[in-house]
């Protein structure tokens, strides 16, 4: 297919690209600029961090799965691009230097990229702004110095110019790779293309191309779908289009259940979210994934789509077994859907590290309390079976129980009935276990206003 | 003087603006071919079949190599020849390299490379420590031991004893920048080998062997790596040697950089300890016997197994006094990755084995643990040369600089150690689900290669007629500012701007037969050979301009980028014109060997080290009982670098080195599986820490006092005993759980949220 985007301020053309060629092996191996660097090829690590503009905003992205048709029609800026067209440093590269924020200078073009981002948005949480670049060197002390000091001095003229050009016209959606404009268009074709690839982020299937070596058949893009991508909201509930980004969730969830929006800062990183979709996190069924479980204690509704049938079914029905899910050849997630209801929703990540890491354990409680009796209760869980799982036994348990210690205790056996976790490099099967009935020990004494978490005590 | 400036990376501009080039973005001639290694998938065996047809078959590949098709030595190993670049035959670990795909590009012999059809007789493998006692299986014929009195006596006869078992994991070293090698071939046979390695002269002899060639016929050349932390000391060879041998065989430059997953798989890592203590003290926790046995399994080649294990004993003391002492140690040989140099290089595992047993005596007594390790530390420096009780190490060297008794005072005093005590046990009282953990720990460490002859650098110097100097030694720069400390002590000699210096490239051709850059030795030896080539020259000029100009020798003086000669002032750069026109050579080689060093590695007796380099760290944790998250509150260090030479850099290696030290001993968790299958090979699943990880408060500071040894400019090493700071976050973990109850917690490292919750069970259970 042919795509068009700015690269550096200079407008770049490119005809028939290969779907699967990564920004990143394009920038270094075609194009010569190698300021960019390949850390992980896997998205962990951010040393191949580029600043992508398009109307809806500018972000932080991993270029090294990112591919090239996901670019059409946006402007890219590599470090080789942050500092100006005169050579001048960018307030966030000046910083680095006065701050000695580089050491061996691999990792630093992923962060300057992400800094300058982050600069020019204005934002200052610069723990969640630079969780996805990973250094060796610093422990980060001086990068979050140089961070600061950068922090009230003017976005360079350079930068605010990048106006993203008008992408290539969009092939008919009829070949092997396609770009559709609409999710009626989409719905056509991969009905007829059933064995399709459909790539919306690339956060996934990213890795099936650089780390499983894999060629893929037909693939169609969403990028361009942006009928795909609206959040809907009405005075019964919120539609999430399948092509939401995760950071596009964070502000509604900020609003309607914070515990979650809390949560989804640490989903990936400021990267990852920025091009990962909440109908990805739930496609490819991963018993890991994060948005599932706090959805299905939400009790979300799933909608999919084979051509113009359309049906919906609740959430945690899609999940069928490992690696299987309630989703016919040709038929894909539309949307997914909330009821409105009074926030008691706590989300409790559990891994190895706080800043983008697999949760181990991802428990999501929403448990309704009327005059200290339990009157409801919505418990799921990812990392405690092949699938994200509700836990129906344990709710059972729960529900006409006094809102106290005896509740807990009630449910105790429960829980295995529920749940018989793996073990494996996260966490053995009775740490998980243990650990997710602790957290209903979390969520109750949260509840009554005691101290749980470590991210809110000080020295 | 332009040491002890607080300069920037030499290259921080060029870091920051993405202009900064590794290996890998050296552009390359056209027709340059790439590899990449096929792996084994078991443990342990013999390859049956190995069926290339595939491999040769996919599309861009050039050639798949077999240990048959080697021309010489099939050998990368760094110290005994025990590690074929690929497979005899025989299969030793999972991810062991067996063939080599040569191809148009990386993606095709990364494609090529997953193709090969391998058939296997498997053997069954050693994968635990038990296993390989049980099996005898080990490097060196028994165990090390150094001991002095009688240890079991003294432990017998004290009024109180300790005794447990300790478990630390090993740790991926994480370079930012995965292992490359570029090998261009010359005229007449000879190659150019451009590697991502800390010691280019290893790279050098591997190469030549593997050429059949004089080390003459090799050039090795390394401006940068993204991160080395003994990681690149040895581990480089393999990619240098294959890209050598596959440009020898098709004329064409080749390329090797290793995936990521390809890294963590195939390479080395930080060696795995257990360690087992029983020691006896007395009522004021004063030790008056102790005893170690350290375990640890090497992987399935010697490496530099031997030299990390004898510093892992020789840290057992860490900054004590051991009346009577006896540590064993046993290097076990398993079929994993051959494990490897990091940052510390032993010195860590064994300091924690004894910081672990003074955090046992001082809960056994009930007494504050940071006074009981002022309670053992070695008798200060001032009480010297009295030469009392108290200031000789295991293996007989004394310790005559020890400054930790006036570092604990200022550091604990400065973070205000004992009103945050008070504050830590009282928030423990009020809460019953959040911990606090607050602890203390010091480092001491050896500076010197314990491979005495090591201890040697090479620098050459030129001035140019127009003033300019270019600057090359056999140090390499791997992040840690290495050549912005050494080219400001050039322009200090010369009394120049250090901007006035040209930092180049580390080059077999210009400096030979150098060192790894490693053993935090790097500023020490090569900034002493550089101060000895510069003052070569600067002494030829002193005399020629004062002959010129009729004064005497002692006259000429080089400061603020001029030289002055009696009454006369000439900026540097007419001084080095007139010097040159006068046909006096402006070029010299330096040299550097360590004094005063006798070691018998064998005996366990001598000096190893030219003297120790000091810090103290005190670090606040909270830690969540119900789920074992845990987070670090607050760190204050104060750490000695001697007459810093470059304060800014220097507190750079501290706050990075602590970070490291705790990520080993908190997130970063290896898991192999049951068929010695390395599970955390990606950042997806290895968690070093990340932005969030870093303290929210951290204080760092340098202990202003000169190396009492005649250093460049009485500075001190600083690469490596920053990372042991990072102990105090493991001890502050300690003791949070230790907040739960009345048992000891006997904590494990890594200590994951999982280890943390069972140290809690077990201490509310009071075990």
């Amino acid at each position: 297919m042919d795509i068009t985007f700015l690269l550096n301020g200079e407008s770049v053309e490119l005809r028939d690209v290969s779907p699967t060629v990564t920004l990143l092996d394009w920038l270094r191996d075609t194009r010569g600029l190698t300021g960019t660097k390949e850390g992980c090829n896997e998205g962990d690590c951010g040393a191949c961090t580029v600043m992508v503009t398009d109307p809806i905003g500018a972000r932080a992205l991993n270029a090294c799965i990112l591919f090239l048709p996901q670019l059409n029609g946006k402007a890219i800026r590599t470090v080789e691009g942050i500092s100006g067209p005169e050579g001048q440093l960018h307030p966030v590269q000046q910083a680095m230097i006065d701050h000695h924020g580089s050491q061996c200078g691999f990792c630093t073009p992923g962060f300057i990229t992400s800094m300058a981002t982050a600069h020019l948005n204005g934002e200052t949480d610069h723990a969640t702004a630079l969780a996805g670049n990973l250094c060796r060197c610093t422990g980060y002390a001086p990068i979050l110095r140089a961070a600061h000091t950068a922090e009230t001095l003017p976005v360079p003229t350079w930068l605010k110019a990048d106006t993203p050009p008008t992408a290539a016209a969009p092939e008919r959606p009829t070949g092997p790779t396609v770009q559709p404009d609409t999710t009626d268009q989409l719905a056509t074709w991969y009905a007829a293309n059933p064995n399709a690839t459909l790539i919306a982020g690339a956060t996934d299937v990213g890795l099936w191309v650089t780390k499983q070596m894999r060629t893929l058949g037909p693939v169609a893009f969403l990028n361009r779908c942006t009928d795909l991508q609206q959040i809907t909201e009405t005075d019964t509930g919120i539609t999430l289009g399948a092509g939401v980004t995760i950071a596009q969730m964070i502000p509604l969830m900020d609003r309607l259940h914070p515990s979650l929006g809390q949560m989804l800062r640490r989903y990936g990183s400021a990267q990852v979210r920025a091009a990962a979709t909440i109908g990805g996190n739930i496609a490819n069924g991963s018993p890991i994934g994060d948005g599932p479980p706090a959805l299905i204690a939400l009790g979300a509704t799933l909608h999919l789509r084979h051509g113009d049938t359309k049906r919906t079914l609740p959430l945690e029905d899609f999940f069928v077994d490992y690696g299987k899910q309630d989703r016919a050849p040709g038929e894909f997630v539309e949307a997914v859907s909330l009821p409105r209801q009074p926030d008691r929703l706590k989300c409790y990540k559990i891994s190895k590290r706080f800043d983008q890491d697999i949760s181990a354990l991802c428990g999501c409680f929403n448990i309704a309390v009327e005059n200290g009796t339990v009157t409801a209760a919505r418990i799921a869980f990812g990392g405690m079976a092949g699938i994200p799982k509700r836990a129906p036994h344990t709710e059972a348990a729960l529900i006409g129980q006094p809102w106290d210690d005896t509740a807990i205790a009630t449910a105790w056996d429960a829980w295995e009935q529920d749940f018989t976790p793996l073990s494996d490099m996260r966490a053995s099967a009775g740490y998980r276990l243990e650990t997710a009935r602790n957290l209903l020990s979390r969520y109750f004494l949260e509840d009554i206003g005691g101290h749980v978490s470590v991210r809110q005590v000080g020295a | 003087m332009s040491v002890t400036k607080p300069l920037p990376h030499d290259a921080a501009r060029l870091h920051v603006t993405g202009q900064a080039r590794y290996v890998d973005d050296i552009p390359t001639p056209s027709g340059t071919l790439h590899l990449a290694f096929g792996l084994s998938t078991i443990a342990r065996g013999r390859i049956a079949a190995m069926d290339l047809s595939s491999v040769r078959d996919t599309p861009g590949v050039v050639a798949a190599l077999t240990a048959t098709d080697l021309p010489f030595a099939n050998d990368v190993s760094p110290s005994a020849h025990d590690e074929p670049l690929l497979s005899d035959g025989t299969v030793h670990y999972v991810g062991q390299p067996l063939f080599v795909v040569v191809a148009d590009s990386h993606r095709a012999a990364r494609i090529a490379a997953r193709r090969a059809v391998i058939s296997y007789e498997e053997d069954q493998p050693i994968l635990t420590l038990e296993q390989a006692l049980a099996t005898d299986s080990r490097f060196e014929d028994g165990p090390r031991i150094y001991a002095r009195g009688d240890a079991a006596a003294a432990i017998a006869d004290a009024p109180h004893r300790v005794e447990g078992t300790l478990e630390l994991g090993g740790q991926e070293h994480f370079y930012l920048e995965s292992q490359a090698a570029l090998a261009l071939p010359q005229e007449g046979g000879d190659m150019l080998v451009h590697s991502s390695t800390q010691h280019p002269t290893e790279i050098q002899h591997k190469v030549a062997e593997a050429l059949g060639v004089p080390m003459h016929a090799v050039r090795v050349e390394i401006r940068r790596m993204g991160g080395g932390f003994g990681g690149k000391e040895s581990q480089g060879n393999a990619l240098a040697v294959a890209c050598a041998i596959a440009a020898r065989l098709t004329g064409k430059p080749c390329k090797m950089r290793y995936d990521r997953d390809d890294d963590m798989t195939i390479t080395g890592k930080r060696h795995a300890f257990r360690i087992t203590y029983r020691a006896g003290f007395d009522d004021i926790g004063k030790l008056s016997g102790i005893e170690f046995v350290q375990l640890t399994p090497c992987g399935w080649a010697q490496d530099l197994s031997l030299p990390v294990a004898d510093r892992a004993m020789l840290h057992a003391d860490n900054a004590y006094f051991l009346p009577a002492v006896r540590i064993e140690s046993h290097r076990l040989k398993t079929n994993s990755q051959s494990a490897t140099a990091f940052r510390g290089f032993g010195g860590p595992q064994g300091m924690v084995g004894i910081e672990r047993v003074m955090d046992h005596i001082a809960h056994s007594l009930g007494r504050d643990p940071a006074e009981v390790r002022q309670t053992n530390y070695y008798a200060p420096a001032a009480a010297h040369p009295a030469k009392t009780n108290g200031t000789t190490t295991p293996y007989g060297q004394q310790v005559d600089d020890f400054i930790l008794h006036e570092m604990t005072e200022t550091l604990l005093e400065r973070a205000d150690y004992a009103a945050r005590r008070a504050k830590v046990a009282a928030w423990n009282a009020a809460n019953p689900v959040l911990k606090k953990g607050l602890a203390f720990s010091p480092v001491k460490f050896g500076i010197s290669f314990t491979l005495t002859h090591l201890n040697q650098a090479g620098a050459l110097v030129h001035v140019y007629q127009d003033g300019s100097i270019h600057l090359n030694h056999g140090g390499t720069e791997m992040g840690q500012g290495l050549f912005q400390k050494v080219a400001q002590v050039a322009a200090s000699r010369f009394g120049v701007d250090a901007s006035v210096v040209k930092i180049t490239a580390t080059d077999t051709a210009k400096v030979p037969n150098t060192s790894a850059t490693a053993a935090s030795s790097g500023s020490d030896l090569n900034g002493m050979a550089t101060q000895a080539a510069c003052d070569t020259i600067r002494d030829r000029m002193a005399h020629f301009l004062a002959d010129y100009h009729q004064a005497p020798p002692e006259d000429v003086h080089f400061a603020d980028g001029h030289v002055t000669i009696g009454q006369t002032r000439l900026a540097f750069a007419e001084a080095a014109k007139l010097a040159y026109e006068n046909r006096i050579s402006l070029s010299a080689t330096g040299f550097y060997k360590t004094p005063k060093l006798a070691w018998d590695r064998i005996k366990g007796e001598g000096r190893p080290f030219f003297y120790f380099a000091y810090g103290a760290a005190l670090t606040e944790v909270v830690l969540d009982t119900l789920t074992g998250e845990n987070r670090i509150l607050r760190a204050d260090i104060l750490h000695d670098a001697g007459a810093s030479l470059n304060p800014a850099l220097d507190i750079g290696q501290i706050e990075g080195g602590y970070v490291q030290g705790a990520g080993w001993l908190t997130t970063e968790e290896l898991v192999w599986d049951a068929k010695g299958r390395l599970r955390t090979h990606a950042p997806s699943t290895y968690k070093i820490p990340a932005f969030s990880d870093q303290p929210d408060q951290f204080n760092v500071t340098l202990w202003d006092g000169p190396n009492r040894e005649e250093t460049v400019y009485r500075s001190k090493a600083v690469g490596e005993p920053p990372f042991m700071l990072g102990i105090s976050a493991l001890m502050a973990l300690s003791d949070a759980v230790a907040a739960c109850g009345s048992g000891y917690p006997a904590l494990d490292a890594p200590a994951t949220p999982e280890r943390l919750l069972a140290a809690v069970q077990r201490v509310r259970d009071g075990l």
